[in-house]
């Protein structure tokens, strides 16, 4: 399937990716390529096949109830382009 | 005394212990080439300074029970290191700096190493020739005009060019062990679940798992022993003991059964590959190996079966670089906005066409038709290796279809660079654990590596058998310094 | 009691309109750390304090699942009787938000770890059967604060990562009443089982409502609105009624009900489109490749299920069975745990019937006045027992008791010291009593002859002024005899 320019906006709507119009063009016809590579894939019938669900073959792992984080805010913040010291800030949400 | 940077890993452990030079030495040796090397582009950090310290109290220590006693070792930039800067070759994280350490390295300090620096990698570890790295290229030893590999270039160069003793990379679909290949260097993808996860920059989750990459099989072995081990942090680790590699490994390998595949050869790919594939069973053959045809008949699907995995996993992976809680942020007048251009402006564009693709291999409509269908693939082929495995002991392939190429030659066509990585990506969608031993050259000098994959956490068959190789490969490395 | 009819459709202009309510219930697990890392949960925390390196995604870090958690999830379906997956899936539910770290949420999607039970509601007209969907566990976000800054939102990541237990109904609710009912009734049996405190303030319990109308007698379900994050039960019941009127009215100008996301408006009491959730309404699940699938053994379902505690609706049986009580009285006791072991208490030691009235009326009165629970009652099941005692063996009178039940309200006085201090024992000898009540009819001649000549109204007069004489303390039994006797 080859993807258009419609459809490369849309999905970068999806990934938080602003791009310009001449990106769009590229992207198209890049992704095109890709997508008509891994359409090899199609040539076989999996019907029959169940997927892989982990390639490890056991359960998952828990651990116990117990509190071993937390009161790190200074860590938490650090790394932060914006900070009021307690809270991380950012642009205006439009809900 | 020789240049001390261009011993292996083994023999700086054991000359530290025996006192025939200090961890001060050791360290400036490498400190002094890695300065010398800046055309090379392998360092993004460089924590000379700190590396130095290091070495000084260890030697006033003398602390030798360790493995990696009194060892600086520069680690590519995907490991998380408390302090220092960890930017996974991105613009979105040009600054970030952690304040934890990932567990690998945690295991490194541990046995009484330390970091010497912050290796160049492909952006995210998305590449296979180091070229979408944000902080540039990096440059082969093996010539100005070559790519090292990728994602673990910058690694790869590092070891061959002995900026470093010994490194550790990542590989999610050949980042270990193409880069070897290329490189004359030795690299090890452990069975998925062998090495920790936790504090690895992401790429791909099912996929990823860090490994060695060494001057040679025993260093090989020894670095892995260092690392490896279940990780409670790691729900993907698995409680299963680790071998003592390097008290176990030798060259005896007789009786052992090796698969030879037929489908692991590609069109146009150059005689001298499959000259050197066969001289490796000629190898194995005068080491007491028994040879087996083979076949892992949906080989040909795991590249398009990757190219949907590993970018729908990345896409979810990268969603939290936002500029919210660390790295880079652009401006926006609202948060959508905020974004939208971080993320476009953070991210390179080999990251942003897996991005996209695995956002729509995963949306609404096309879910089955690509991810689960790329699943069922995966079933078929870790299929295809458990019955060959009921048969062999190990697989030995090319590691890559190509020796190193040049800078810009692949760069625009995506496509092409994927198949760079067709001999590599069957090993990490079964979770295997898998080889590149430098075996001989191309007809321009080049390196070319062969590839050997083991049973599930049997790392160190593969380990002997390399040994068994190299013994007779006698494989020298034919490198000018000609970037000092 | 006569049974009620079900009554609740909308009246449009042109026709009678049905009301179809789903409930998504997010309740958070009662657990000391989050689903996925040992970071708190306490509620009130000072901002970003209960907060570890995963909750805050940062690069490399991995999920680890909390035990107490998936035990927890286990025992509420097994509370609401239904099926436990013994293989079930962490998917990542894929979307972009500032309180959202990783930028998807670990939930469930197609493999939940509960799948289908019910809960039985008791209506005024019957018993009515509401189905469970699934239960499924999933994190908890951030919270972004939007009324500080003009320009920039705040955002807190305590509760990133808390585990919640989403509780899916079946589209079985027809009225705002019936959803009230349902939850309190899950809520009941969260606290029952200790899975879940309940607390809506603190947003330990909200909803997603599923609105949608179709004429009465149509089959087919119409376009259905999701109202998102409703955190009372009052403000459920508003949303319905708005929404649903809304839809009725759109319905009837031949307008279509788009499908979207709405938010309820606390202040306007009024739903809204939430656009932000519209644009991006694809979610790109896929199993969450950090975790392995959840395999459980049937054991430890088994031996969870053992530990069951006695639950609201057998607890009911009992009591109508065991202490004899109507259906109605049964459920009032059983609603809250805490309910119920008080009344258990009272009456280890006093009569059952009386003890329902006192608690159900009297007791229940001074809570609603003070507004406070059970568990913050001034007077202790002990001390309520004590009384009742004294009622029903006489030693004081029903009017007595009342002023005693009012003095024991301060600092949960003792019950026997009231009565035994200020005299209030009833007066039972026949002797003393035959006394008071001579005086009485020697001092009322006049009312006497009224009385006789047949006006028997007066009774009631003498009765009272006997009361009177003896300050209340007169047992009216026996006085409504003797006087009978005199008055003959
Ligand atoms: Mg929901
Ligand atoms: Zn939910």
């Amino acid at each position: 399937m080859s993807i258009d320019k419609d459809t490369v906006k849309h999905i970068s709507k999806l990934a938080r990716i602003s791009l310009d119009d001449k990106k769009i063009a590229n992207l198209s016809k890049d992704l095109s390529s890709i997508m008509k590579f891994i359409e090899k894939l199609n040539e076989l019938n999996t019907d029959k096949t169940s997927p892989l669900t982990s390639i490890i073959n056991a359960s998952l792992k828990s651990r116990s109830d117990e509190i071993r984080d937390g009161k790190i805010r200074d860590q938490i913040l650090k790394n932060s382009p914006e900070t009021n010291k307690e809270f991380f800030v950012v642009p205006k949400v439009i809900e | 005394m020789s240049n001390i940077s261009e011993f292996s890993l083994t023999r700086i452990v054991s000359g530290i212990k025996k006192k025939d030079f200090t961890s001060e030495e050791v360290t400036r040796s490498f400190i002094n080439n890695s300065k010398k090397s800046k055309k090379l582009n392998t360092y993004i950090t460089e924590c000379f300074d700190q590396a130095i310290q290091s070495a000084k109290n260890f030697d006033k220590k003398k602390d030798y029970k360790g493995l990696l006693s009194g060892v600086p070792i520069a680690v590519k930039d995907l490991f998380c290191t408390r302090n220092v800067k960890t930017t996974a070759g991105s613009k979105i994280l040009h600054n970030f700096v952690p304040t934890y350490e990932s567990t690998i390295t945690s295991n490194l300090w541990s046995q009484g190493s330390f970091l010497l620096g912050k290796l160049n990698c492909d952006e995210f570890a998305m590449g296979s020739s180091n070229e979408t790295s944000f902080f540039g290229n990096v440059i082969n030893p093996f010539g100005q005009k070559l790519v090292p590999g990728g994602s673990s270039g910058g690694s790869a160069s590092a070891l061959a060019a002995n900026l470093t003793p010994a490194t550790i990379g990542t590989d999610t679909g050949g980042s270990i062990r193409q880069p070897a290949s290329f490189t004359g260097t030795v690299g090890l993808k452990p069975t998925y679940g062998r090495c920790s996860r936790w504090g690895i920059v992401a790429f791909a989750s099912s996929l990823d798992q860090a490994g060695p990459m060494t001057k040679n099989v025993k260093d090989c072995a020894l670095l892995l022993q260092a690392m490896s081990g279940y990780d409670p942090k790691d729900s993907t680790s698995v409680d299963i003991k680790v071998d003592n590699y390097t008290s176990k490994l030798t060259e005896k390998i007789k009786g052992l059964k090796i698969g030879i595949p037929k489908e692991y050869t590609v069109d146009n790919m150059p005689n001298e590959i499959d000259n050197i594939w066969k001289q490796g069973v000629d190898y194995l053959i005068d080491a007491g190996a028994t040879i087996k045809n083979i076949s892992l008949p949906h080989t040909i699907y795991a590249l398009p079966a990757y190219y949907i995995v590993a970018p729908a996993e990345a896409s979810s992976n990268l969603a939290r670089y936002d500029g919210v809680k660390y790295g880079h942020r652009a401006k926006g007048n609202n948060l959508v906005e905020m974004y939208e251009n971080t993320r476009s402006e953070g991210f390179g564009d080999e990251v942003k066409r897996r991005i996209l693709i695995g956002t729509y291999v995963l949306s609404s409509g096309y879910y089955d038709a690509y991810y689960l269908k790329a699943q069922k693939v995966r079933q078929l082929i870790k299929n295809d290796f458990d019955k060959a495995f009921t048969d062999v002991d190990a697989i030995l392939t090319p590691s890559t279809p190509s020796s190193a190429f040049k800078i810009g030659d692949k760069k625009d066509d995506p496509v092409s660079m994927y198949l760079n990585d067709i001999f590599t990506v069957p090993v990490n969608l079964s979770g295997l654990p898998a080889i590149s031993v430098p075996t001989g050259y191309d007809k321009n000098n080049l390196p070319l590596g062969l590839q050997l994959i083991g049973k599930a956490f049997d790392e160190q068959t593969i380990l002997n058998l390399s040994l068994a190789i190299e013994k007779r490969a006698n494989f020298n490395k034919k490198i000018k310094v000609w970037w000092n | 009691m006569t049974a009620k009819k079900f009554d609740y459709l909308i009246n449009g202009d042109k026709s009678k309109w049905e009301v179809i309510i789903g409930l998504e219930v997010h309740a958070q697990v009662l657990s000391k750390s989050k689903l996925f890392s040992p970071s708190p949960t306490k509620f009130g925390a000072e901002p970003n304090t209960q907060v570890s390196l995963v909750d805050t995604a940062f690069p490399g870090m991995l999920p680890v699942i909390n035990q107490f958690c998936i035990e927890q999830s286990i025992k509420t379906g097994l509370g609401l009787k239904a099926k436990i997956n013994l293989n079930s899936v962490f998917d990542r539910k894929n979307y972009f938000y500032a309180d959202l770290p990783q930028g998807y949420q670990i939930s469930q999607y197609k493999n939940p770890i509960v799948g289908e039970g019910e809960i039985v509601l008791d209506m005024p007209y019957g018993t009515k059967k509401v189905g469970i969907e699934r239960l499924h566990l999933e994190q908890d976000a951030g919270k972004s604060i939007h009324d500080i800054d003009p320009d920039n939102s705040y955002v807190d990541l305590n509760r990133s990562g808390v585990a919640l237990m989403e509780i899916v109904s079946k589209p079985d609710l027809r009225s705002p009443e019936e959803v009230n009912v349902y939850v309190k009734k899950l809520r009941s049996i969260m606290r029952y089982l200790g899975t879940c405190d309940g607390n809506m303030q603190e947003g330990s319990l909200r909803a997603d409502v599923n609105v949608s109308v179709r004429k009465v007698g149509d089959k087919k379900f119409g376009t259905r609105c999701e109202i998102k994050n409703v955190n009372s039960i009052r403000f459920m019941q508003l949303a319905i009624e708005y929404e649903a009127r809304r839809q009725v009215e759109l319905l009837e100008s031949d307008k279509k009900v788009n499908q979207e996301t709405r938010l309820f408006d606390t202040k306007k009491n009024a739903t809204r489109s939430m656009r932000s959730k519209e644009e991006a309404h694809d979610y790109r699940y896929f199993p969450d490749p950090d975790l392995l699938p959840l395999k459980l053994e049937q054991s430890l379902v088994d031996k969870l299920k053992k530990e069951l505690p006695e639950l609201p609706d057998e607890k009911k049986e009992r009591f109508i069975k065991e202490h004899n009580l109507s259906p109605y009285e049964a459920n009032i006791l059983v609603s809250e745990k805490e309910i119920s072991d008080y009344y258990e208490e009272v009456i280890k030691k006093c009569d059952k019937k009386l003890a329902t009235n006192w608690i159900t009326v009297e007791l229940f009165a001074l809570l609603n006045k003070k507004n406070l629970s059970i568990l913050q009652s001034p007077v202790s099941a002990r001390n309520l027992s004590k009384l009742i005692k004294m009622i029903t063996s006489g030693k004081i009178s029903g009017k007595i008791a009342k002023d005693v039940f009012v003095k024991m309200q301060v600092d949960d006085k003792d019950a026997e010291q009231i009565v035994e201090k200020e005299g209030l024992i009833q007066q039972s000898d026949p002797k003393e009593l035959e006394k008071i009540i001579t005086k009485v009819i020697s001092n009322n001649k006049d009312k006497v002859e009224q009385y006789k000549s047949g006006k028997e109204k007066l009774f009631g007069f003498f009765v009272g002024q006997i009361m009177k004489a003896s300050e209340g303390k007169a047992n009216p039994q026996l006085v409504n005899e003797i006087l009978r006797n005199k008055l003959k």
